[in-house]
């Protein structure tokens, strides 16, 4: 099975967001591995844990890497870099953390290769799209701060 | 005689970790206004991480002294400054070498191997309000003053004053990278936590050299 990494600043999210989506999982679960906070306690990522849980998980199926935000990304890439080749696929998703995380733990566990794995987490944002009004209006730039959201256009 | 001895470069970083001690509530302060309030915390705990790192290691070369900068700082910050800093050291390591002291070019050949490292993982530009606004200017007033025929000690003060100078420009800047590209236009007006503590780096390294 596809290997599940997750990296995030505070590994309370990181357990929260894994427990919900395991609640879809009921059969095997896949290999997956947490690399949350740093190595004393506090909020942040360890370039050093994000590569000894890539070792953990991984297998010649390979591994997908989940990442909150800001130093996650640069945590994730730098554990690349000192994992050099670990003999394996390894990639880094851009998908949301808890939808994508839900639909790659998902499709893990139903046996998907590397390559479904990473699409279906990178289109797990879908769903909640087209629910609130479809993909167009959630692909539209925010408003600028302090613009109202509705304009008005005089007919 | 106008070599950069490791001593030099030792006595560099504790500079540098007496500077982000001292001005720890600072750099925090700052990163307050645009950050998780982190900045001064992390950079005064990876360098005393350091610190007692190389007290112990001794190392005995400029590339084995600064790998282990830069691996100490990777597994010991946190934030965003862990990985840019960390890569900064390692790359710098690697391009100085198993050396034991360093002429004016290669230092400015290290310090610039480093800034690659950083525009690598930070995929920063000039302008987004990061420390490449410090690094950048001071690393091109660096490898100027050595064209014209300055010693490493002039050079790097050039380099400090250029650093300043890209530092003090970061504050009408709106921030593009990490979390404070959150904020968007709200973070103009506020110094870049990131430019400062980089322009402590390299007047740090102007203070070793000046002894």
């Amino acid at each position: 099975m596809v290997g599940i990494v997750v990296v995030s600043h505070s590994p309370r999210f990181a357990e929260a967001a894994v427990a919900l989506a395991l609640e879809m999982v009921h059969g095997e679960r896949p290999p997956i591995a947490l690399a949350a906070g740093t190595e004393d306690g506090r909020i942040g990522t360890d370039p050093m844990r994000v590569s000894e849980a890539i070792a953990e998980v991984g297998s010649s199926a390979g591994v997908l890497v989940f990442m909150d935000l800001g130093s996650a990304v640069l945590s994730a890439e730098l554990a690349l870099d000192l994992l050099g080749d670990p003999g394996f696929e390894v990639r880094l998703t851009s998908a949301p953390f808890v939808e994508g995380l839900l639909a790659a733990i998902v499709g893990a566990a139903y046996g998907a290769d590397l390559d479904r794995v990473h699409q279906e987490a990178d289109g797990a944002l879908l769903a909640k799209r087209m629910h609130l009004g479809g993909e167009d209006t959630a692909l539209a730039p925010a408003p600028s701060p302090g613009v109202p959201g509705r304009s008005e256009v005089a007919g | 005689m106008d070599n950069v001895t490791l001593d030099t470069l030792t006595d560099w970083l504790s500079r540098f970790h007496a500077a982000v001690t001292e001005r720890r509530d600072y750099l925090t302060e700052l990163d307050s206004a645009i950050g998780d309030a982190e900045h001064g915390a992390n950079m005064a705990r990876g360098m005393a991480a350091v610190m007692a790192k190389i007290d112990v290691a001794r190392p005995g070369t400029v590339d084995e002294l600064l790998k282990t900068v830069g691996m100490t700082l990777v597994s010991s910050v946190g934030g965003a400054s862990g990985p840019l800093y960390g890569t900064f050291f390692l790359r710098m390591g690697i391009a100085c070498g198993a050396v034991c002291e360093l002429t004016p070019e290669a230092l400015g050949s290290g310090l610039r191997a480093g800034l690659d490292g950083v525009l690598q993982r930070g995929k920063a530009e000039l302008g987004d309000k990061t420390m490449y606004d410090a690094l950048f200017p001071a690393l091109e007033a660096y490898a100027t003053a050595v064209a014209a025929g300055s010693g490493a000690p002039g050079a790097i003060d050039a380099a400090a004053d250029a650093a300043r100078l890209g530092r003090d420009a970061t504050v009408p800047m709106v921030a593009r990278k990490g979390r404070a590209s959150y904020l968007g236009e709200r973070s103009v007006g506020h110094l870049d936590p990131g430019a400062t503590s980089a322009a402590m780096l390299i007047s740090s390294l102007a203070a070793a050299m000046a002894g």
